[in-house]
């Protein structure tokens, strides 16, 4: 009687791991697949000339420069709007907030704009940054809206890192003399900092793909100038690919594939400088 | 310079505090606003109108139903397809994958979530369509399943993600003792750890499935934006349009204020409270596993 | 015979958590100044409670209420107006797990310094040299001060835990089963550092035993969930116990 029903569970076992690992790897296989395809069809594309230099013929020849630098500017103006704001959050959830109703309610605020579409988004920055406050569509308005979507991202993995530090620490700081604030300071922050630095750049790294929240509030197609000022429009990255991708004429291949690439490397370069922050900060940590 | 510190330690805790409740500002500002430009609608559309099936501004036929059931039907597709990959993969991770394979293919995995949606976009009107009408022998290749596809690989790495942490998170004694008991590894897993880690589960899923409701720019570049109502499954094989890519393809050629302009907003508020009960469903799940869970334990 | 001053003066002290547990019921009890006082008995007696009030570090706990006296060199620190700060600076603590902060072992040593906004670096090297040599710490981290605190051992961690809240010059240093962890060898290394503590600063200790609390005691109080049963001076309390509950606990027919 153990005979047949432990081969039977072990068949059973055999066949459902080897339905799992199948999965795995029909998930596995087309990522790794993708990102090489792009690279192997958009390498011939890059040059010095196409990340230097400005398109020519509507798109259709030249390079890419104000969609990089566009690209950029954005990361950054999303960087100052909602790093030093998410940051506080996360230590007010942290180290202030007690358990309270309205704490939920911040919680639940938090988990809501995270979940809210990014044509929402744009919408929104529309509405308010793009026609209320007359920012006109504008690198400004572009950054306000995308740090607001960013900010979930930053409060949530900055609250996890500030948490991951233990409570002993707190307790000792208070007990020599310490105010709150101190212990923050000197020993909380520092501590939970290359876990926030990834959690910012992930966030940003989200922000920078994006395209759905700046179609409206400061993306432009073809400008003849790089941007001066916060108030001007801008090229960028992900609404260049999708402009060249979806509306303009005899647009060679390679060149497509050629701003996919940039765009991917741009992106999936700080996925991989975070990995490495990560887990540097794992190893060198004191406790 | 006690009094100093004081001073500087009041501002920055006020600083802090007021950080705190910015998101809730934020959500407050964004749905005050979408209700400000979509309510408008209500006074200049019929409601019979609105929920009729015909979407054409340009003659003002403004029905958001086959809006609706687009989206609802690329998200269904998206979901047949995420979950079982999702949760399959997943559970090959935490449970069957040796450790150091689990360390080198999640974060592969992760890649994949943070892949730009255009360029995904980008890769589905290249490859996919065109295989697609060409396999399936279809006068398209732009239709609903290219979306459930390709949205299904965006959702994919969230489920994993969030999955298979709740996975790793099962104490090692539940599976210890199911062992003990004779069960074999396969059984431990469907009939104790997976059950352990259900809310966390639910979750991933729910933000996964959450994710591709909410998607635009893929959505917009290979479903090929008819908006034709959608009556079955077997729609999956036509064009649809989706509420996300309405918003992003004729945001740009409204006028201000009008009537267009309006419904695009109202629009945005549907999707923006869906987005809402999604979250307050997933959370509240989560805490009566929570609540659940202590009573259990203690 | 020596007329001992009290440093510390507990009136009817009554503390209740808001969950219900570990509450101080009508404690009064004298701690001499430069003397070891030990707290002891079974777990939940109110012990470390006693203690987190003496440097009010029970305000970072659910705590419902709080009545009653302590009265730290006359003045009463349970006062809203106290400054906590300060009185956390003159009354020292060393937890029952060695916590090294995450820094150098120049670094812990300083920080409690720096905390308080003393920042000169004479200061600095005076209150370490100080804080290690009666810790009983300076000869074994002397040349290797800028080491990270994380790779001694927990002995070695322990003791520059004790001179951590040294450093600060405080009056009364509270100490917590500060050896549960350790080996004899490091447990009677701190020991011997709290026989040389007492001469300068006032000691309370809770032990982790009753042996260490006879080895180490100059007044010894017993406590019993929540209340004071019994307090006499030295050993006394050891060898000729004055009430049942206590002879029990002593000779360990229960704990």
């Amino acid at each position: 009687m153990s005979n047949f029903f432990t081969k039977n569970r072990e068949l059973t076992q055999k066949l459902g791991f080897s339905l799992l690992t199948l999965m795995t790897l029909l998930t596995v296989i087309p990522i790794i697949g993708v990102v090489i395809y792009i690279i192997a069809q958009g390498a011939p594309a890059i040059s010095w000339e196409f990340i230097t230099g400005f398109p020519r013929d509507g798109m259709r020849e030249g390079g890419i420069l104000p969609a990089i630098i566009g690209t950029f500017y954005l990361t950054l103006g999303t960087a100052i709007f909602s790093v030093p704001l998410g940051i506080a959050a996360a230590i007010y959830l942290s180290e202030y907030a007690a358990e309270n109703r309205l704490t939920r309610l911040i919680r639940l605020a938090i988990i809501n704009l995270a979940g809210i579409p990014s044509v929402v988004y744009g919408l929104f920055g529309l509405g308010l940054f793009v026609l209320f406050l007359k920012f006109r569509t504008s690198m400004l308005s572009a950054s306000l809206t995308l740090s607001i979507m960013t900010l979930p991202v930053i409060i949530s993995t900055a609250e996890e890192a500030l948490r991951a530090v233990p409570q002993s620490f707190r307790t000792v700081s208070i007990s020599l003399g310490g105010t709150r604030w101190q212990t923050i300071r000197r020993t909380v922050l520092p501590q939970a900092l290359p876990g926030i630095i990834t959690g910012v750049i992930l966030g940003l790294e989200r922000a920078a793909g994006e395209t759905a929240p700046i179609l409206f509030t400061g993306a432009a197609f073809f400008l003849p100038r790089l941007p001066h000022s916060p108030f001007d429009a801008t090229m960028a990255l992900p609404y260049h690919l999708f402009v060249i991708s979806t509306q303009v004429p005899e647009m060679p291949i390679k060149i497509q594939y050629g701003t996919a690439l940039v765009l991917l490397v741009f992106v999936l370069g700080m996925n991989v400088i975070a990995t490495f922050i990560r887990s540097r900060a794992r190893a060198k940590r004191q406790w | 310079m006690e009094k100093d510190l004081n001073w500087r330690e009041f501002i920055i805790t006020r600083l802090i505090k007021f950080s705190g409740y910015s998101a809730v500002v934020f959500v407050s500002m964004i749905f005050f606003f979408l209700l400000k430009e979509g309510l408008p609608t209500l006074n200049e559309v019929p409601l019979g109108d609105l929920f009729s099936v015909r979407w054409y501004p340009i003659e003002n036929y403004y029905g958001i139903l086959p809006l609706i059931t687009g989206s609802l039907l690329v998200t269904i597709g998206a979901g047949l397809i995420a979950v079982p990959f999702g949760i399959g993969t997943a559970v090959y991770l935490a449970e069957i994958a040796p450790r150091w394979l689990r360390n080198l293919l999640k974060p592969l995995v992760e890649l994949l979530g943070g892949l730009p949606s255009v360029v995904l976009g980008f890769l589905g009107i290249l490859i996919l369509s065109p295989t697609l009408r060409v396999t399936l022998n279809l006068p398209t290749g732009l239709t609903a399943l290219s979306g459930s596809l390709l949205l299904g690989g965006i959702a994919i790495p969230t489920i994993v993600s969030i999955a298979e942490d709740a996975l790793d998170a099962v104490p090692k004694d539940y599976r210890d003792a199911a062992l003990a008991l004779g069960a074999t590894r396969w059984q431990t897993i469907w009939r104790v750890t997976l059950p352990a880690a259900r809310s966390g589960v639910l979750t991933a899923v729910m933000l996964g499935v959450g994710r591709s409701i909410g998607e635009t720019m893929t959505v917009m570049m290979v479903t090929g934006n008819a908006p034709v109502l959608a009556t079955g499954l077997a729609d999956l094989f036509s064009p649809v349009r989706t509420m996300t890519a309405t918003i992003a393809a004729e945001m740009g050629e409204v006028a201000n204020a009008s009537t267009h302009y309006h419904v695009l907003f109202f629009i945005g508020m549907v999707l923006f409270l869906i987005s809402l009960a999604v979250n307050i469903t997933a959370s509240a799940v989560v805490f009566r596993q929570k609540k659940r869970a202590e009573r259990v334990l203690s | 015979m020596v007329k001992r001053m009290n440093k510390i003066v507990i009136e009817n002290l009554t503390l209740k958590y808001t969950d219900g547990t570990e509450s101080l019921n009508g404690i009064s009890l004298n701690i001499v100044a430069n003397a070891t006082t030990v707290l002891f008995g079974p777990a939940g007696g109110g012990k470390s409670s006693l203690l987190r009030c003496l440097n009010r570090l029970n305000d970072l706990a659910d705590v419902e209420s709080v009545s009653g006296r302590i009265l730290l060199d006359g003045v009463d620190i349970l006062d809203p107006k106290t400054d906590v700060i300060a009185l956390r600076r003159k009354v020292g603590m060393v937890f029952a797990r060695p916590v090294v902060l995450p820094f150098s072992i120049r670094g812990n040593l300083t920080y409690g310094l720096e905390l308080a906004g003393e920042n000169r670096k004479s200061r600095h090297d005076e209150a370490i040299e100080r804080s290690l040599k009666l810790a009983a710490l300076w000869e074994e981290v002397h040349d290797r001060l800028d080491e990270p605190a994380i790779a001694l051992s927990g002995g070695q961690q322990q003791r520059l835990c004790l001179a951590r809240s040294l450093a600060l010059e405080p009056e009364v240093v509270l100490l917590d089963e500060p050896t549960s962890g350790l080996d004899p060898i490091s447990t009677s290394k701190v020991e011997a550092a709290l026989h040389e503590l007492k001469k300068l600063y006032t000691v309370v200790l809770v032990p982790h035993s009753v042996q260490q609390a006879a080895r180490t005691s100059d007044y010894a109080a017993f406590f019993l969930q929540g209340k004071l049963i019994e307090y006499a001076p030295g050993t006394d309390i050891f060898t000729n116990p004055q009430t049942q509950r206590t002879e029990d606990y002593v000779t360990g027919r229960f704990g």
